[in-house]
This record gives C-alpha cells, sequence and structure tokens, in this order.
C-alpha cells in the first residue's frame, strides 16, 4: 500500500511540475499586461520602470524560474490589479467557492444516487423514465441559463431568495462561512441548486448506469436464490459494487466543480475565486491567472490521489495488487 | 456491390426502426431539422438584419413583443436596448452558434481520431504519451480550458472555435483509442497487418469503420456542448461581442434586465439555446441506447 | 415414497421481438429424498431455464406461462413473492456455473454467508458467523474460519464453488438445483466436488437436480436422468437403464460423443447439425433435422414410448427396429 502512495505521489509531482510550465508559457503568451494596465499616454520610463519592477524583461525560462522559487516559498506573487499579494486574495475568496461547492455537492449525491438507485432497479417504470429526462436537462441546458431562470423565478417573480451575493459571514470552528444563519442559507441555496443540477444529472446516470449492469451480474440472482429481500439485494450485495464508481466519480466531480464554480458565480454575483479568476482573464492579470491554474492543477492531482488510495480501499481486488 | 448497397439501406432502415421506439427521440429530432433551417435560411426568414446598423433606430428600444416598430412589421419576440428586432437576432444567433457548434465538432473529431488512432495504431511510447495528455486534458473541466484558451487567443468566431476544438478533442480521442484497442486485438485487423497494405489503409479502411459507432454518440453530446460553451463563453463576456450576436451573448446582454420587466431580452434567447441543446442530447441519447444498448450512461 | 420436489407441466416463454420462445415446453419431473436427478441437455436447450423457473427467478422479457412446482406440498407458483423469496434458500436453493461471478467480489466471504443465514433467521451476526464456518466445514473446506474473511478472488476456483454450494446448503433446503457447477473447473476438482456433493444428498436428503451438458458426469452421480432437446424433456429413466440403453436416438449421439467412452485412435462422432433455433422449430420432432432415424412420421409429434420408468418421446426408438 505504501509502495503504491509513493509510486502516485511520483507521479503527481511531475504532473504538477509538467502542468506549471505549460501554464506559465500559455499565461504569459497573452498579449502584454502593462498595455492593460497603465494609461496608453504613460511615458517611456514609466513604463520601463513597470516592466523591470513585474520582471517582464527577463527571458521566460528566467520568469518561470523566479516564480517556481517564490512559489516554493509560499510566494505566489502580487495581482496587478488589486495590488496584494495573490495568495492572501486567493485565500480571502476561497471559502465563499469551497461552501458553494459543498452545499452543491451534497444536493447532488444525496438526491441524485437514490434517483440513479430507483432508476437503475426500475428502469422501465415510468418514474425511471422521467428520471431520465429530468437528468438529460440537468446536464444539458447550460448552467448560466438555468442560473437566469433561477434568478427570475425565486428572487424576481417570487421574492422568495435574494438574487446574488453572499450572506453575513460568522467565524465557525476556524472557518469563516455563510451558512450559520438562515440569512447566509437563503443565500447560498440557489446558486448551490444552480450548481448542483450537473452534477446531480452525472450522479443520476452514473448510479442508474451501475444500478442496470450489477443488477444483471450473477452474484445478484444468486443472492436472490437464497431468499434474500430485495432491499437487502440492493443495499447489501449491489450498492457495495457500485458505490467504487460513485466515490471515484464524486471525488473527481468536487475538483470540476470547483472550476466550474466559475459560471454560477458569475451569474450569482458570488465573491469566490471563480468570480476573481473570470475578472483576472478580463484584466490580464497574470500572477492571479497562472497562481489560480497552477492551484487548480495541484488540487486536481491530489484529488485524483485521494481516490486512487479510496478506489484501493473499497475494492479488495485493487487493494491486494498494490500489496503484492 | 449491388449487395452491399442493400445491406447498407436494410442496416440504415433497421436503425431507424430502432430509433423511432423513443417518439421523444424522433420529435427532437424533428424540432432539430426546423431549426437548422430556420437558422440557416435567417436571411430569408429573419424580418431584419441584426448586424446592420442601419436598421437600427433608437426609438424602437425595449419594445414589448407584438409591438409594431418603426419597420412597421411586428417585432413578435421585441426588441432589445438598442432596438434590435429579437427574433431577428435569436435566429441569426442561432445560425452562428450552429456553426460554431458544428465546425468545433468535427474539427475536434478529427482531431481526435487522428490522435486516438495513431496512438492505437503505432502503441508504445508514443501512445503512453499521447493518451497521458489526452487523460489530462479530459480530467480538467472543459469550461476552464476553453477560457484560458480564449483569454490566449482573443474573441472572435475562429478563435473560439479552435479554444472548443482544443478543449473537446480529447473525448474523441479516448473514444477512439479505447475502441481501436479493442479491435486491434482482433484477428481482422492483425490479417491485415500481415499484408503488404498501406498503413493508412488499415487505418481507414479496416480500423475506422468499426470505431465509428461510438463516436458518432460522442460527436452529438459534443456538438450540444460545443453551443453550450460557446454560449458560456460570450455570457461571461470572454466569448463573442454584441456586434455578432451568438444566442450566448444575447442572453449575456439580457441579463442585466433580469431585475426589470424586460425579461423578453433573455428569455427569448435563452429559450432557443435550452430547446437546441436538449434537442441534441435527446438524440443522442437516443442513438446511444440503439448503438450500444447495454451502456446506459 | 413422496418426492422431495415435483414438477409437472412446467413452460417458460420468452417474449422476443421477433415472436414468442418457448424455452421451457410442459417439463415434468420429480426427485426424491436423497436422490440426485441429472438435468441433461445441449446448451440452448432449456436445462438451465428450468432451474430459475422452479426458483421463479426468469428475468423478463421471461415469464413461467404454466405448470406445477410442488415442494413438500406447497405449489410454488401459487405464492405471493414474499411467501416465494422465504422458499428461497430455505425449500429449494440454487448454485451457478461460474464460481467467479456467483460471489459478490466486494464482500468477503462470511459476510456473504452471514447475509444469507440472515435472509430467514433473526440470530446474531456473531450466531450467523458461526453457522458460515459449520456449513464451510460440511463441504469440506480446510481452515473454514480463515476463509471466512477472505474475499472470492482469493480463492481458488473449486474453493470458490464449494463456498457457493456451502451458501446454498445453509438452510438445509429439500432440493438444491445445482446448474452446471463443475463446468468451469478441472477435472480433478470436479471428482472431489462430486463426491462432496453425493455425500450430501446421502447424508442430508436433500434432493438434487443436476444440470449438466455432460453425460459422464451424470453417468457417475445421478440416480436418473432427464434429457432436454429443445425445451422438451424427450427422454426419462434410471440412469443406469439411459446409458447402457438409450431409446431416443439424441441420447445415442450425447453417448457416443463422450471421449472417455470411445475406442482411441478413431475419430469422434458428433451429432450432425446444431440445436435448432427455438423460434423456428420443425413441425413434430424437433430433432428430426438432425437425426440419422428420422423418417416422414417424424413431422407428427412424437409419441411415449418405453416402460413406465424408462420412456422417450420418439416414433423411432431405438433397440426397436
Amino acid at each position: 500500500m505504501i509502495a503504491f502512495i509513493l509510486q502516485r505521489l511520483m507521479q503527481s509531482v511531475l504532473v504538477v511540475f509538467a502542468m506549471s510550465v505549460i501554464v506559465f508559457v500559455g499565461v504569459y503568451a497573452i498579449g502584454n499586461p502593462i498595455d492593460v494596465l497603465i494609461d496608453p499616454g504613460a511615458t517611456q520610463s514609466i513604463r520601463d520602470a513597470l516592466i523591470e519592477r513585474y520582471g517582464l524583461d527577463q527571458p521566460l525560462w528566467r520568469q518561470y524560474f523566479t516564480f517556481v522559487t517564490n512559489v516554493a516559498q509560499g510566494d505566489l506573487g502580487r495581482s496587478m490589479v488589486y495590488n496584494v499579494p495573490v495568495t492572501s486574495l486567493i485565500f480571502s475568496r476561497l471559502p465563499a467557492t469551497l461552501e458553494l461547492v459543498f452545499v452543491a455537492m451534497f444536493l447532488a449525491t444525496a438526491l441524485g444516487v437514490p434517483l440513479g438507485i430507483w432508476a437503475g432497479y426500475k428502469p422501465d417504470s415510468f418514474s425511471s423514465k422521467a428520471i431520465m429526462a429530468l437528468s438529460i436537462l440537468g446536464f444539458s441546458v447550460p448552467t448560466f441559463w438555468i442560473g437566469m431562470l433561477l434568478i427570475m423565478g425565486f428572487a424576481v417573480n417570487l421574492g422568495w431568495l435574494p438574487s446574488g451575493g453572499r450572506g453575513l459571514v460568522a467565524e465557525f470552528l476556524g472557518f469563516r462561512t455563510s451558512l450559520t444563519s438562515a440569512e447566509g442559507w437563503s443565500h447560498v441555496l440557489l446558486p448551490a441548486i444552480n450548481l448542483s443540477l450537473f452534477k446531480m444529472g452525472l450522479m443520476i446516470r452514473l448510479t442508474r448506469a451501475g444500478m442496470v449492469e450489477a443488477m444483471r451480474a450473477d452474484y445478484v440472482k444468486f443472492a436472490r436464490a437464497q431468499g434474500l429481500s430485495e432491499r437487502e439485494v440492493v443495499f447489501g450485495h449491489v450498492l457495495r459494487n457500485i458505490s467504487i464508481p460513485i466515490v471515484t466519480v464524486f471525488g473527481l466531480e468536487l475538483g470540476s466543480t470547483l472550476a466550474f464554480a466559475v459560471v454560477t458565480e458569475s451569474v450569482f454575483n458570488w465573491p469566490g475565486v471563480g468570480k476573481l479568476i473570470i475578472d483576472s482573464i478580463l484584466q490580464l492579470d497574470r500572477p492571479v491567472m497562472v497562481s489560480y491554474l497552477v492551484m487548480v492543477v495541484i488540487l486536481f492531482v491530489l484529488i485524483n490521489l485521494v481516490v486512487d488510495i479510496v478506489y484501493a480501499r473499497l475494492d479488495p481486488r485493487v487493494r491486494l495488487k498494490g500489496e503484492e | 456491390m449491388a449487395v452491399a448497397e442493400t445491406t447498407r439501406r436494410q442496416r440504415l432502415s433497421e436503425f431507424w426502426s430502432d430509433f423511432a421506439q423513443s417518439r421523444v427521440a424522433v420529435v427532437a429530432l424533428a424540432v432539430i431539422l426546423v431549426l437548422l433551417f430556420l437558422a440557416f435560411a435567417c436571411e430569408w426568414v429573419a424580418p431584419q438584419d441584426p448586424y446592420d446598423l442601419r436598421n437600427l433606430d433608437w426609438l424602437d428600444a425595449f419594445l414589448p413583443p407584438g409591438t409594431v416598430g418603426s419597420g412597421g412589421y411586428v417585432h413578435v419576440l421585441g426588441t432589445d436596448n438598442v432596438g434590435r428586432d429579437m427574433l431577428s437576432a435569436v435566429l441569426y444567433g442561432l445560425r452562428t452558434s450552429f456553426i460554431i457548434g458544428l465546425s468545433a465538432g468535427a474539427l475536434a473529431l478529427t482531431a481526435g481520431i487522428a490522435v486516438g488512432l495513431t496512438a492505437a495504431y503505432f502503441g508504445g511510447r508514443l501512445e503512453a504519451v499521447l493518451m497521458r495528455v489526452v487523460d489530462l486534458q479530459l480530467s480538467m473541466p472543459a469550461i476552464l480550458m476553453a477560457l484560458v484558451l480564449v483569454a490566449l487567443l482573443g474573441s472572435g468566431v475562429g478563435q473560439i472555435v479552435l479554444a472548443l476544438v482544443v478543449a473537446q478533442y480529447a473525448y474523441f480521442a479516448r473514444t477512439t483509442h479505447g475502441a481501436a484497442t479493442v479491435e486491434r486485438r482482433k484477428d481482422y485487423i492483425e490479417a491485415a497487418r500481415s499484408t503488404p497494405l498501406p498503413t493508412y489503409r488499415v487505418l481507414f479502411r479496416h480500423l475506422l469503420p468499426n470505431v465509428m459507432p461510438p463516436l458518432i454518440v460522442v460527436a452529438t453530446v459534443q456538438v450540444a456542448a460545443a453551443i453550450a460553451l460557446e454560449a458560456t463563453l460570450s455570457f461571461l463576456g470572454v466569448g463573442l461581442p454584441l456586434t455578432e450576436p451568438s444566442l450566448g451573448s444575447l442572453i449575456s446582454n439580457g441579463f442585466r434586465y433580469i431585475h426589470t420587466d424586460r425579461t423578453w431580452l433573455s428569455l427569448y434567447p435563452g429559450f432557443a439555446l435550452m430547446i437546441t441543446v436538449v434537442a441534441i442530447n435527446l438524440v443522442g441519447d437516443q442513438v446511444r441506447t440503439v448503438l450500444d444498448p447495454r451502456q446506459g450512461l | 415414497m413422496s418426492a422431495a420436489i415435483e414438477v409437472a407441466g412446467l413452460t417458460t416463454q420468452f417474449e422476443t421481438r421477433a415472436g414468442i420462445v418457448t424455452a421451457v415446453n410442459d417439463v415434468s419431473f420429480s426427485v426424491g429424498r436423497g436422490r440426485i436427478l441429472g438435468l441433461v441437455g445441449e446448451s440452448g436447450s432449456g436445462k438451465s431455464v428450468t432451474g430459475f423457473s422452479i426458483l421463479g427467478l426468469v428475468d423478463p422479457p421471461g415469464r413461467v406461462s404454466g405448470g406445477q412446482v410442488l415442494v413438500a406440498g406447497t405449489d410454488l407458483r401459487g405464492l405471493t413473492p414474499e411467501a416465494m423469496r422465504k422458499m428461497r434458500g430455505k425449500a429449494v436453493s440454487m448454485v451457478f456455473q461460474d464460481p467467479m461471478m456467483t460471489l459478490n467480489p466486494v464482500l468477503r466471504v462470511g459476510d456473504q454467508m452471514a447475509r444469507a443465514v440472515r435472509a430467514h433467521d433473526r440470530v446474531s451476526t456473531r450466531a450467523a458467523w458461526d453457522r458460515a464456518r459449520a456449513a464451510l466445514e460440511v463441504v469440506g473446506i480446510p481452515a473454514a474460519a480463515e476463509r471466512l474473511h477472505a474475499y472470492p478472488h482469493q480463492l481458488s476456483g473449486g474453493m470458490r464453488q464449494r463456498v457457493a454450494i456451502a451458501i446454498a446448503i445453509l438452510h438445509q433446503p429439500a432440493v438444491l438445483i445445482a446448474d452446471e457447477p463443475t463446468t468451469a473447473l478441472d477435472v480433478s476438482i470436479q471428482g472431489q466436488i462430486l463426491a462432496e456433493v453425493r455425500r450430501l444428498a446421502d447424508d442430508t436428503g436433500t434432493a438434487i437436480v443436476w444440470i449438466t451438458h455432460d453425460l459422464a458426469v451424470v453417468s457417475s452421480l445421478a440416480d436418473d436422468i432427464c434429457v432436454m432437446y429443445a425445451g422438451r424433456i424427450v427422454e426419462r429413466g434410471p440412469a443406469e437403464a439411459v446409458i447402457a440403453r438409450p431409446l431416443h436416438p439424441y441420447t445415442r449421439g450425447l453417448m457416443d460423443s463422450v471421449p472417455a467412452r470411445h475406442e482411441p485412435g478413431k475419430p469422434l462422432p458428433q451429432i450432425p447439425g446444431s440445436t435448432p433455433s427455438l423460434l423456428n422449430l420443425p413441425s413434430g420432432c424437433p430433432f428430426r433435422n438432425r437425426c440419422p432415424r428420422a423418417s416422414d412420421l417424424c413431422t407428427t409429434d412424437p409419441p411415449e414410448v418405453g416402460t413406465a420408468t424408462h420412456s422417450a418421446r420418439c416414433h423411432h426408438p431405438l433397440g426397436d427396429a
């Protein structure tokens, strides 16, 4: 098991390194931020001073080297727009995004998995077909459009919930969260639903596919031949088997939900990291872009690693291969 | 030749009768065809050319649906903040969306097949490197890839299509590679390889036809995804500008007015987008069911 | 002697897009306590579906459309789904062909067995595990207590099949249906398992329906034999009689193609042709297209010939020509 984790860890480090080079070179090929940042009428000497200050006159490999050394010391640079360290900028926005993602993933799983189990257990029933049709809506209709409909319906027309922004934030167990007050929940509900629908559609389809496949397996028939009740067959036998792909996808989707929050945060004006990255792209705020992307890559790699380990814990076949 | 023709026709009619088992899918297909026709005939169908600034009159701004404007005709879906006829804008926008979705889908398909087949056919280190990159790209959400690429390339139809292709080719590459590796193990490919046929012939005459069914399914879904992705990028302000209306930029423009009662600015392009994307997905779903009944996802 | 299981007129049909397929056609047999019945046929003859039909586990679009299954005086076909569930594993049990697939790969052996125990008896987990261990010992698994903690893939094929049999007999069922349980195993292990099963029938009085395509296996194991072809039973009788003096040309063909009974060096005879599609069976005797003895008469339904104990459905049975 330890050898298995170490091997995965090595791969992960390599991937992070490769991706950081790609991201760095990619982002630094975009336009010239100086043109965006300062008045076109500024004198050449002011321009030169700025270029030198941001190290833009250095060759690219040198800039990358500086960047990596700084990152190793926990310094991701300063935002060109906000003029604050990128680290503190991102960390000040991260709790809002995490909170949103957490609620959304909870909704998607808590509703999607049971619906998928039912749809896979009785695939030909009317209710299952209705669930499947809904799941198609869930992951084909663009998120931003559903978000707008939610705002129009629940915020503008009915006036039940606020249309955007984050509620009151309070300190709870060391986290700054808005989930401790009813007012906070009223703000998080619509964006979380919005963000969860796509994932819910995915969870439904994934669970259903696993269910349909597993229900055909011989061990299900054998379990029935032993006189196990349908409840025991589904929850005792089948669910254990399909939980492996579900956990895998849950983990992988956690990362993509974080990234996908970009859209929902823009629609609901949610002060998270997603909104920050959109703004930094529009304003060519390179340090923020690079840092965000590198962080996302690290996050994805970490999640992949954790998923692999959990997978190995859940599936005895994989676990044993690692031990041999 | 004649025999091949009949079996092909037979297979097609069989496919159709399987497909038509789902009435929803048939309706969805009809909707797509109507939308395609309207979109590509927009220059004749639409009452106005929304690109032509000379047609626009500030006095026509914010006319609710059903009002007669200065042009002397009814604005069925109303007008927007610069007096643009919404029906025309939606139809032209639909055309832009289709052009982007279809060309991005076709190019991503081509690129994906090329990468996937190359990897599967040659194997070895080339395969390892190519598929590693593909896997890495697949683990990143397409929206993020596209966002960065558009930021990198700038906005415009060509740039967006390129960004979508780079973001989406990986799905085709993975599918092609997966199906081709299975086929590769089968005897007929071995047999074809041992004859002095040129490599490309083995690839295109023997391998490709057998990996087509799963690719068709991925292609339908990806065209819808491309349309949705473009709309999302335009909505976020990094896609197409409003002077070149796509459904996304129209909705983005209307978004500014959703707190007022001028909801027609965003509702109509939004519904057009939703219907298009959902219809394509419903068709894709049924195609999947027909081609591979075992796979439910 | 009252039979442990009595099947009468069992008929199972599948509704396919191409038409209705009768996979089990008017099948009747009975097995006494402690006796073993060999149900023999090629793949597609309906022998496995017969097993599932008895347990009421035919997957849609299949449906048991007629007949009776009497176990200890109860007609299983008349039971509610819940009552039927209570009979499964307890009155009638079943083991399947592939031990790789019948055990749940992600559950420990003991866990699966304990679940099967608790399906019928409200006992503590601990008591359930104890019974599981005892059952493993009954089927001759060494170090049973350790095996309980193993996952199925850690066991050999023969061991897995023993576990499956142990699960099937946890509740001392009156009837055990064994669907080709040794086909996937090595010949030596097959022999061991056959011996265990014989002992099981003798010791516990469980009636066993042994489904197989292999006449050689049943000839040494079974007390009685039923030969199935295209969903019907074409010959039945005591094992020795059927093997020594087959009446139906199909049974004869099956026996000739068993390598062990054949003179070495000569080509192995085979039954010409293959099992007919159940969708368009020939009229009359379904075997007539492959039968060396067929005549015009065979286009009509064959009569039941032979004695009360050993009979066949054939116009031209062997031994009377």
